[in-house]
């Protein structure tokens, strides 16, 4: 095994840490605002959200590539003013898995406020406290398994996305190039051993991933029981 | 207090407005009465201000809440009320003393939140979680949350409507002493006759969104009802002919009585059916329930 195997795994998982931080802190309050809405936009926006499950990913990565490219009106702005290129680039790979990924936080957690009952957040409200405090102290402490749930699954989401990655972000070695790309890359080349290398880790990891996440539902629905 | 609200609310028998104009003496102990779905909870709701009136006007204590006319709607938090829900009061997350600790304002002095503890007689549960609380435990916590606030009402959405009968004697008796120790404008919602008349100095039935009696308990549950007969409900077990009239055997609660009844009477009952039985001073007598009045 050698360095790019390692480069590769790390980006991978890099990649899949950097998008579950911007996915949690883009989830909240948007898991917040759908359980709470009555506007009758609310179908329309949550199927942009859930259009990533149903899309395939190259569709998703064609039209995030020509968004994107400096030839884009977008692209062009993005690299005259902040001088940030998202094609071929970590970062744009960042923002392609956050829209890629973005069911995978948003259910859980949407679902997690809305199951919690609303006395709890009525009550802190009439306690005189703000919506902002209200999440963080009071409904999120008793949805932890919801918000786990969606970082786990956002996370091992991310690390298993492959098209959007493709198209958006190439297979550039330390800068793009992740491992299920490299898995691909390994078999056109017919190095079946080192496609296996990390064809197992993420076969591993996937399992581990989901064994944790009925492992937590498990237990919170027992702790729920009380 | 002065409230004035106009809302559209789904009852039963499909939608219709809830329109209430009516003013409460401070520090007063109000009883909302009326059946289920005749907007008892929504008042309150419209009062906390977690639920927008079409139009409406609420003032407490010379403080304006509400004003649709003049755009002034005071968010919940703004308001200083105590809202006690009938369940899932407490958080979970937090043990008693954090669940009281929660209330406190900024700056606030802890010093209300020793002295509720001590009024409400929770020093021993002040370290544990709400699930290991009974439910009479937990109400009397929220009733103690809602007061850290020191509010300026207090709303009371049945609070004791899931509690057995003795914890709910001693919960009344708590309520009572917080009454009298702060003199603060109560609203209680209670279909409890016996609760009403020990807690309350007023009663305001709801039907269909609009109040249909205000009045002390006496002036509404006493008048047109007293009378020297008392009622009882119960079903009819068996009928015997002996002699010349019936014995029908009726079941009360776990009783089961016999009464004499005349061949007329028995005329066209039937086993299994639900009867009433009057006593007045002279003799027990029986009626079918068809043929009673509803008082």
């Amino acid at each position: 095994m050698n360095h790019e195997f390692y480069q590769t795994l790390l980006i991978t998982f890099e990649l899949a840490a950097i998008t579950t931080l911007f996915l949690l802190i883009i989830g909240i309050p948007l898991g917040f605002y759908l359980s709470n809405t009555k506007t009758k936009f609310k179908p329309v926006l949550e199927t942009f959200i859930s259009m990533p499950l149903v899309l395939p990913p190259t569709v998703l990565g064609f039209y995030l590539l020509l968004t994107f490219s400096p030839e884009s009106t977008l692209g062009a702005w993005l690299l005259a003013t902040f001088d940030i290129r998202l094609v071929f680039s970590f970062t744009g790979l960042v923002i392609g898995s956050i829209i890629y990924s973005l069911p995978f936080m948003v259910h859980p957690i949407q679902s997690g406020f809305e199951n919690l009952p609303r006395s709890y957040s009525e009550a802190s409200y009439t306690l005189g406290k703000s919506k902002l405090q209200t999440i963080f102290s009071v409904l999120l402490p008793n949805m932890k398994p919801s918000v786990l749930t969606g970082v786990v699954l956002s996370f091992a989401h991310t690390v298993g996305e492959f098209g959007v990655v493709l198209m958006l972000g190439g297979n550039i070695p330390g800068e793009t190039k992740v491992a299920s790309i490299a898995i691909y890359d390994e078999v056109e080349n017919l190095n079946y051993a080192a496609a296996n290398n990390y064809a197992l880790i993420l076969f591993i990891f996937s399992f581990l991933v989901l064994m944790m996440v009925y492992a937590i539902n498990g237990r919170g629905i027992k702790a729920n029981e009380f | 207090m002065i409230i004035k609200l106009k809302k559209e609310l789904n009852f039963a028998e499909g939608t219709g407005m809830l329109d209430i104009d009516t003013q409460i003496e401070e520090g007063s102990f109000v009883a909302i009465s009326g059946v289920s779905g005749s907007g008892k909870t929504s008042l309150l709701r419209l009062i906390t201000g977690l639920e927008k009136p079409k139009e409406g006007y609420i003032q407490i204590n010379g403080e304006t809440w509400l004003d649709t006319n003049n755009k002034i709607n005071l968010p919940p938090q703004k308001r200083r009320v105590g809202y006690v829900f009938q369940k899932y009061t407490l958080f979970p997350n937090m043990t008693v003393r954090q669940n009281l600790n929660y209330a406190l304002e900024k700056h606030q002095s802890s010093n209300i939140i020793e002295e509720l503890i001590e009024q409400m007689g929770l020093s021993n549960l002040v370290n544990e979680y709400p699930y290991k609380l009974s439910g009479g435990q937990q109400q009397r916590v929220a009733l103690a949350r809602a007061l850290v606030r020191k509010p300026k009402i207090l709303l009371l959405d049945e609070p004791l409507s899931a509690l057995d009968e003795a914890m709910r004697s001693i919960l009344q008796d708590y309520l009572l002493k917080i009454h009298q120790t702060y003199n603060l404008t109560t609203l209680l919602v209670s279909h409890d006759m016996g609760e009403i008349f020990k807690m309350a100095n007023q009663v305001l039935v709801l039907s269909k969104g609009k109040i249909v009696q205000l009045g002390t308990p006496e002036s509404i549950f006493l008048n047109n009802r007293i009378s020297g007969k008392y009622k009882v409900s119960g079903e009819v077990l068996q009928i015997v002919p002996s002699d010349i009239v019936y014995v029908v055997k009726v079941k009360l609660g776990n009783n089961i009585v016999r009464v004499i009844a005349s061949e007329e009477e028995v005329k066209e009952m039937r086993v299994g059916e639900r009867v009433m039985l009057v006593s007045n001073a002279f003799k027990p007598m029986i009626i079918r329930r068809g043929n009673e009045e509803i008082h």
